[in-house]
């Protein structure tokens, strides 16, 4: 069964159309790349997932429920999680902060429990911690030890974009749409972030669907291939399959010269 | 990063700054001149510092040609540079901004003698001219300015000259003369109650501010006592700093017991009037506690927070007096307290639901504008048949505890009250804040879309964050309405929500502490929007003060007297992370961290 399935989904902003007419399916276990030239409309799909953006027409059925009218949090609650295409972290919080944060929906305690201490409270915390550390550690040691209580700021740009994925993971999703995961990391990072993203699925036995404009990664990572441009479908299939279609090629490259011109710069 | 050696990389710094040190005597010109024209020197020509010395009058004028000319001879030392040699041409510089202050005041003395402008400027008074001359000739008055001006100027900037122990050790004495003369009525209460009256006798004249002899044996004090037991406070400190986390968690504890027993103690050595004061910082404590939750932890900048005290007064009032105009119920005031606890809580939701859906600028103003609303049904006739429009509700009871009653008439037992709620209030505030909801307040501090898209559901926590407020707003009320005896619509105004905030704001945002402090600092000493603080002639500057602490906050340190971690982070972010850098603590390259 379709873990995700977009029906017929357009957004408009104004008179600009950002996504058109979408039907798409993610099944359970997938890995699924989301590619397009620029302003395709990847990332205003996301938002749209994610609850950030209202659809115009269309629907979302996630796990035969349909995610219309929620909001963010209540999105995140059903089980899908994001990152962010520029890594937005709260800088100021430590590092095991944002990631115990982001188990607020899988947590219940309230200002009862946290006033007079109850034993709930208190385990609950404990269990807060223990799964944020978890969940830290999946990428070795670059953001546990010392580094639990230090501010996000202070990291890496490779491990912000690490603690991201860290973050989302924390949310205990079912989905995890993750957005340009390897952008403006060096070749051996984004190497060893693709391998990471095979074992998210293999360990954590979470379905991805990721933007991404690294062709490498693309490859590496995904069973399937989507193909946006103008908010619409161009092409689905693998890898192999769609970066040989005609119109993907046209989407990134451009149309082939007219006759007349070719033959003017062939003879030039 | 590559040691770079010491000698080979440095760079001269730049020689002394001229233009700056011009720059800053007209400032200093135009300061003087400003506080002068807004009555400063006049207004607070009755209190004396030292007598017959310095009155806190001239005061008002000397400290700027010293505090400017220090400040315009302070250089930055970056990283790698050479520190600039500080010789004579920084007693010079000193002296130019001397000059300059001076210079302002002797040509508005020259203005004040030849032209009447009182229509405009209140000020421009003849004793404002007798003031500034010294109650001699304006000649006269013109040649010891210039001369002040320089010598206080030139101290400024011997401040850069002189080595750095003996500068801290005249700032001490200074600043600690200053401080025990500002606090006469507070240690002279204080040391009465132990019966040291013979001390304060002696130290203070009769008709306020310190004997020379006084000021003399205070200077000798504030050198001899850190000779004497500094070295052994440094060394019990790092004995603590040694010990292992449970027994220094353990030493902290006992430290917090015996100042909460302290505190506890304390009353009964004061006076009345000490007492008030006291009680009053605890009502601002209390209010400033409950903003700190809605605007330091989570980033709802409220300007409408008087209407939950109001609400918390006016329900106390209703509840517990006789006199209460449409129903009354007359319970005692522990029962109220939990009726007024509720009600207040729900008034926050429903203020709180409209607002929440904003943001920013359109926030702060629907929320101005909701606590001028909540002012003005208190107010209205329509509904004063149950609170009684402008005659307000009067007569209401103290609170009675079973040993006694907690009313005005007897501050000592307002303080202890509020003392006992505060100490609830902060024990909620640190609670929250290290709690599930309190890391949901503070992502949404940080961005609130992505809290939300992390799981949070940021309507809730919001409101949430309100309703906290609110309570902690509705204790300030209940005790306020107890202890004044009656409630009117004036004691609500939209000053007290803008002096909350400038207390939370100075104090330090997201930090208890810091908020204590900032109500000490400027209920405590400054006064309250209709409270005396210990300053009492400062009343009528007051918020000229108010405002002018701001904007130097503003500028110089916006994260607060005693600041919040993160927020210290946020608002110095670049210095942090250079730091941090330095001290090697921030991964540049990921290769070297792979385990």
């Amino acid at each position: 069964m379709n873990m995700l399935q977009i029906l017929d989904l357009s957004v408009t902003f104004g008179g600009l159309h950002a996504l058109r007419n979408l039907d798409f399916q993610v099944e359970e276990g997938e890995i699924v790349s989301v590619i397009g030239p620029n302003g395709a409309g990847k990332t205003t799909f996301f938002n749209m997932i994610s609850g950030m953006v209202t659809p115009t027409s269309g629907d979302i059925i996630f796990e035969g429920e349909s995610l219309l009218g929620l909001d963010p949090s209540q999105v995140t609650e059903r089980g899908i999680a994001r990152t962010f295409q520029n890594v937005r972290l709260f800088a100021n919080m430590t590092i095991l902060e944002n990631v115990m944060v982001a188990q607020h929906c899988r947590t219940d305690q309230r200002v009862f429990g946290a006033l007079f201490q109850t034993k709930a409270f208190k385990s609950e915390e404990k269990a807060i911690r223990q799964y944020g550390e978890e969940v830290l550690s999946f990428f070795g040691s670059r953001l546990t030890g010392y580094r639990l209580e230090q501010p996000a700021s202070m990291l890496s740009y490779a491990n912000r974009r690490r603690l991201e994925i860290a973050r989302a993971m924390a949310t205990r999703p079912r989905l995890l749409l993750l957005d340009e995961p390897v952008a403006g990391m060096n070749p051996r990072e984004s190497a060893e972030l693709t391998a990471l993203i095979g074992r998210l699925r293999s360990e954590w036995g979470f379905t991805i669907v990721v933007i991404e404009h690294d062709m490498s990664v693309v490859r590496n990572v995904s069973d399937r291939v989507v193909v946006l441009d103008h908010g619409e479908t161009i092409a689905q299939g693998s890898y192999d399959h769609v970066a040989n279609d005609p119109k993907v090629i046209e989407a990134y490259l451009g149309r082939p010269a007219q006759d007349e011109l070719a033959g003017e710069e062939a003879s030039s | 990063m590559t040691a770079t050696s010491n000698n080979a990389s440095t760079i001269e710094a730049p020689g002394l700054d001229w233009r700056r040190q011009i720059r800053f005597s007209a400032i200093g010109a135009l300061s003087c001149a400003f506080i002068a024209l807004a009555g400063m020197p006049v207004g607070l020509n009755g209190r004396s510092i030292i007598q017959p010395v310095l009155s806190m009058g001239y005061l008002s004028l000397l400290w700027v040609p010293f505090v400017l000319a220090s400040l315009a001879g302070s250089q930055v030392v970056l990283e790698g540079m050479t520190e600039r040699e500080r010789d004579s041409k920084d007693l010079a510089a000193g002296a130019l901004v001397g000059l300059g202050c001076a210079l302002g005041l002797a040509v508005l003395m020259i203005l004040v003698q030849n032209f009447n402008l009182r229509d405009p400027l209140v000020n421009w008074s003849p004793q404002l001219l007798d003031l500034l001359s010294f109650g001699r000739s304006t000649t006269l008055g013109v040649l010891l300015w210039t001369a002040l001006g320089t010598i206080f100027g030139v101290l400024g900037g011997a401040m850069h000259v002189v080595p750095g122990g003996m500068r801290r050790k005249t700032l001490t004495v200074a600043l600690s003369v200053l401080t025990v003369s500002v606090l006469e009525t507070f240690l002279t209460d204080l040391l009465e109650g132990f019966g040291l009256e013979v001390f304060t006798d002696f130290i203070y004249y009769k008709r306020g501010g310190l004997e020379v002899a006084g000021a003399l044996l205070v200077a000798v004090l504030a050198i001899a006592i850190p000779l004497l037991v500094g070295t052994r406070i440094t060394a019990v400190r790092t004995r603590v700093q040694e010990m292992p986390a449970s027994e220094r968690s353990r030493v902290n504890l006992v430290l917090l017991a015996v100042s909460a027993a302290l505190l506890l103690v304390l009353p009964f050595f004061l006076g009345k009037i000490t007492n008030e004061l006291l009680a009053n910082v605890g009502l601002f404590v209390l209010l400033a506690l409950g903003l700190n939750v809605v605007v330091g932890l989570a980033g709802i900048l409220d300007l409408g927070y008087v209407a939950f005290f109001a609400v918390g007064g006016y329900t106390t009032a209703v509840l517990t007096s006789p006199n209460s105009p449409g129903f009354s119920p007359q319970l005692p005031w522990p029962v109220a307290l939990i009726v007024v606890i509720t009600l207040t809580g729900i008034v926050g939701l429903f203020i709180g639901a409209p607002v929440i859906r904003m943001r920013g600028d359109y926030l702060a103003i629907v929320t101005l504008g909701f606590g001028e609303i909540i002012r003005l049904l208190f107010l209205s006739d329509w509904l004063s048949g149950w609170f009684g429009g402008a005659q307000g509700i009067t007569n209401i009871p103290g609170v009675d505890v079973g040993i006694g009653v907690v009313k005005g008439t007897d501050p000592r037992s307002v303080f202890l009250l509020v003392l006992v709620f505060c100490a609830i209030a902060i024990y909620i505030s640190w609670r929250l804040e290290h709690s599930r909801l309190g890391r949901a307040w503070m992502a949404i501090r940080e961005d609130e879309d992505v809290a939300e898209a992390m799981g949070v559901n940021t309507t809730n926590t919001k409101l949430m964050a309100f309703v906290v407020g609110a309570v902690l707003a509705s204790f300030a009320g209940a005790i306020f309405s107890a202890k004044v005896g009656s409630i009117f619509p004036t004691s609500f105004l939209m000053l007290v929500s803008i002096i909350i905030l400038v207390v939370v704001i100075v104090g330090g945002m997201g930090n208890i502490a810091g908020v204590i402090v900032g109500a000490l600092v400027l209920i405590g000493v400054l006064g309250g929007p209709k409270q005396p603080g210990l300053l009492q002639e400062f009343s009528q500057f007051k918020l000229l003060i108010y405002g002018a602490l701001l904007v130097w906050m503003m500028l110089k340190r916006p994260e607060g007297l005693v600041p919040n971690v993160r927020r210290s982070r946020e608002l110095h972010q670049e210095e942090f992370l250079q730091d941090a850098w330095l001290r090697g603590e921030i991964d540049a390259d990921d290769e070297e961290n792979e385990s």
